[in-house]
């Protein structure tokens, strides 16, 4: 079965922004926004879950930190104790910059490697190009026609995207679905303007 | 949202717009300069030959280097700190300076990232060539074996390397490849048939979702949190291999702080060398500006500084400590030239007192040109310096090593250390290795991090700096008038 979207087509992350902040003030959740770069303050603006990365990223490095502990003490002052200079077996200090390492060293990995599992990132992944200016310089909304079906809803969306400034508006059929965002569980605030 | 100061010089010239930096910056990809291919022979060549010697040194074993045993490493540690050095400069600007929030760093830190880990792997290479059984090299990693539950010790600073090293490596690595993704998809948007197939992998499916951007700027900024303490820890590990010997000239209580300045100095030249001439083979002058290339060098000049105080500070110490080693190592073998200060102290010239003040010209004195602002944004001679810098950085390192071990506690075991053709050989081999890996990342790779650029131009493009110049100077005579008015009413009031 075929997927379909109906896409706006921006020009500028402002222009979009306030794009956003409108459809959802009308009440359209739109089930994905595409952009070339970061736009700040776009997932505030779609009501987008935050991010758990950083939380990964600690649990990561904590379980780095306790891994070289408890390694190197382990090692040095039972298992393979060797007299250097009359120094004792546990000696915390010399741990410290292994044990620093191996803390980056975790969290770096732990957390690159849940990134790509989360955004479904392999080798063998074959993106789902809703259009390929994307990644050059368009900015694009895509509403789920699944979820939108009603002529009323969609000629709402059409206009909503053509009126807050989309210089395309047009709809695709997609071989899978798009992945849908977890939405913040109160919808998120609404952000008014994005305007300096 | 956007705000930036009316005085900011742009960072982005020539009134680009989004598609304009996609196009520019795909271009040398997708017309390689013809440069490139004679660019990749001569490298290429270099690189077989410094492979093939480094072959010579494994078949034969070490033996063919010039060390003896007083002098038992040297050229190839020298060459080790000095790559490692190298590096550094990538993470500084693609972490540190993403967290200090510099504009700037869009424009080169990408190639510096790449130039980052093309380092560390010639750095890794001399350790691992010096092993001699280079087949025994896991020997280093601590793991459960049949060696008689054989550990290696974890009190040893070569060990505490070991780790910083692969840390390193692996962390830049997978910041830099991240941080390729989006630009591996523009690409991949751009190109049609087998290139299309082939960055349609490298790209790992990336097609710029509100997700996977707040996710990305969520690992980058991680990443940048946990590289800029990581790369003070490596070359302070990296410095923790002679500061925690007890050999005179090494056992330095400032030698992190000043290595790690040693090798931002150093990496920032080498980037200013790549990058000075990429621009203009690439025909990148518009992204990687004068104000780029300013910005770096009010870094030299900074960590150049630093630098010289580390080296004034470390011989002040040494004659101050009244430890006669100490000043041996330092007058007697360092700083007594046969002219100046030899005479003067009368002593015997040092022999290699050509090496330590090689260092010092290339290091303190010639960047303290920088602080003049005129020859900060002079492009040649900011290449020149950056070579400067380069060899005066492989002398500091040739120095500390080698004129701290050259004379022993006995007599009877001095000598005197040169290199023999082999080490010479695989050492500018490691630079053709380099080069090649770094003219393969220009053709296939986009050397500037385009969705970087694209976020700030709307902060950085010289026509909308203009813009908000001109905004803000509407504001400021609007405030004026205001006030103008509001005393002319108090005046009003004044006078009823």
């Amino acid at each position: 079965m075929k997927h379909k979207y109906l896409v706006g087509v921006y020009n500028d992350d402002d222009v979009l922004l306030n794009a956003v902040t409108q459809a959802r003030k009308e009440g359209y959740q739109m089930h994905e926004v595409f952009t070339p770069f970061p736009v700040h303050g776009l997932d505030e603006a779609m009501g987008l879950q935050d991010t758990r990365l950083h939380t990964i990223g600690f649990v990561f490095g904590a379980i780095g930190t306790l891994f070289a502990l408890t390694a190197m003490s382990y090692i040095m002052s039972i298992d393979w104790k060797v007299i250097v200079g009359g120094k004792p077996f546990f000696s915390f200090p010399a741990y410290g910059p292994i044990s620093f390492e191996l803390t980056v060293l975790f969290a770096s990995i732990g957390m690159t490697v849940v990134f790509y599992i989360r955004n479904g990132f392999s080798v063998l992944r074959d993106a789902e190009i809703l259009d390929n200016r994307i990644t050059d310089d368009k900015f694009v909304m895509a509403f789920c026609l699944k979820k939108y079906h009603e002529e009323a809803d969609i000629t709402k969306i059409t206009g909503i995207l053509k009126q807050s400034g989309a210089e395309e508006v047009y709809v695709k059929e997609m071989e899978n679905e798009l992945e849908a965002n977890l939405i913040k569980k109160d919808g998120g605030v609404i952000v008014e303007s994005h305007h300096h | 949202m956007h705000y930036t100061s009316p005085i900011r010089e742009p960072l982005i010239n020539g009134n680009k717009s989004y598609h304009d930096i996609t196009e520019d910056i795909s271009r040398s990809i997708e017309q390689p300069p013809r440069l490139w291919w004679i660019a990749l022979l001569i490298s290429g060549t270099v690189a077989t030959i410094g492979v093939l010697l480094i072959l010579y040194t494994i078949w034969k074993g070490i033996g063919v280097w010039g060390l003896n045993k007083t002098v038992n490493w040297a050229w190839d540690i020298t060459n080790f700190v000095w790559w490692i050095g190298i590096g550094h400069a990538g993470t500084l600007i693609s972490a540190i300076l993403l967290l200090f929030r510099q504009r700037w760093r869009t424009g080169v830190n990408r190639a510096a990232e790449a130039m980052t880990i093309f380092a560390v792997m010639c750095a890794g290479l001399f350790p691992l060539i010096h092993m001699g059984r280079i087949w025994m090299g896991f020997f280093i990693f601590p793991y459960p074996n049949t060696r008689g539950i054989l550990w290696p010790n974890f009190n040893s600073p070569l060990l505490w390397d070991v780790f910083a090293i692969s840390t390193y490596f692996t962390v830049s690595l997978l910041f830099w490849y991240t941080g390729l993704l989006p630009d591996i998809a523009s690409i991949r948007d751009r190109t049609k048939g087998l290139a299309r197939k082939i960055y349609s992998r490298l790209s790992f499916g990336w097609t710029g979702t509100a997700k996977q951007w707040q996710r990305f700027e969520s690992l980058s900024l991680v990443l940048a949190g946990l590289s800029t303490p990581l790369v003070l820890s490596v070359h302070s590990i990296v410095s923790f291999d002679f500061a925690t010997s007890v050999i005179p000239g090494w056992h330095t209580t400032i030698f992190p702080p000043y290595f790690v300045a040693g090798a931002i100095f150093s990496g920032f030249a080498m980037v200013l060398t790549l990058m000075l001439i990429a621009r203009k083979v690439m025909g990148l002058e518009q992204y990687i500006t004068i104000a780029h290339i300013e910005s770096m060098n009010k870094i030299i000049v900074m960590t150049g500084s630093i630098v010289g105080i580390a080296y004034i500070t470390e011989f002040f110490v040494a004659w101050y400590s009244g430890n006669v080693y100490e000043q041996w190592v330092f007058i007697r073998n360092r700083v007594a030239d046969p002219f100046i200060f030899g005479p003067l102290l009368g002593v015997e010239p040092a022999p290699y007192w050509w090496a330590y003040w090689s260092m010092m010209t290339c290091n303190v004195l010639s960047p303290q040109i920088f602080w003049f602002k005129k020859l900060r944004r002079n492009v040649a001679l900011t290449f020149i310096m950056s070579i400067f810098i380069n060899i005066g950085m492989w002398f500091e390192r040739f120095v500390i090593i080698v004129t701290s071990l050259h004379r022993d506690y006995i007599p009877s075991s001095w000598t005197y250390y040169s290199p023999t053709w082999v080490e010479v050989g695989i050492f500018v081999g490691t630079m053709g290795i380099f080069l090649t890996f770094f003219l393969i990342f220009c053709r296939y790779l986009p050397v500037i991090a385009m969705a970087e650029v694209k976020a700030i131009l709307k902060v950085a493009g010289d026509q909308y700096i203009e813009k908000i110049a001109e905004k803000e100077k509407a504001e400021k005579e609007q405030t004026y008038l205001g006030g103008a008015n509001l005393a002319g009413a108090l005046h009003d009031k004044d006078d009823k």
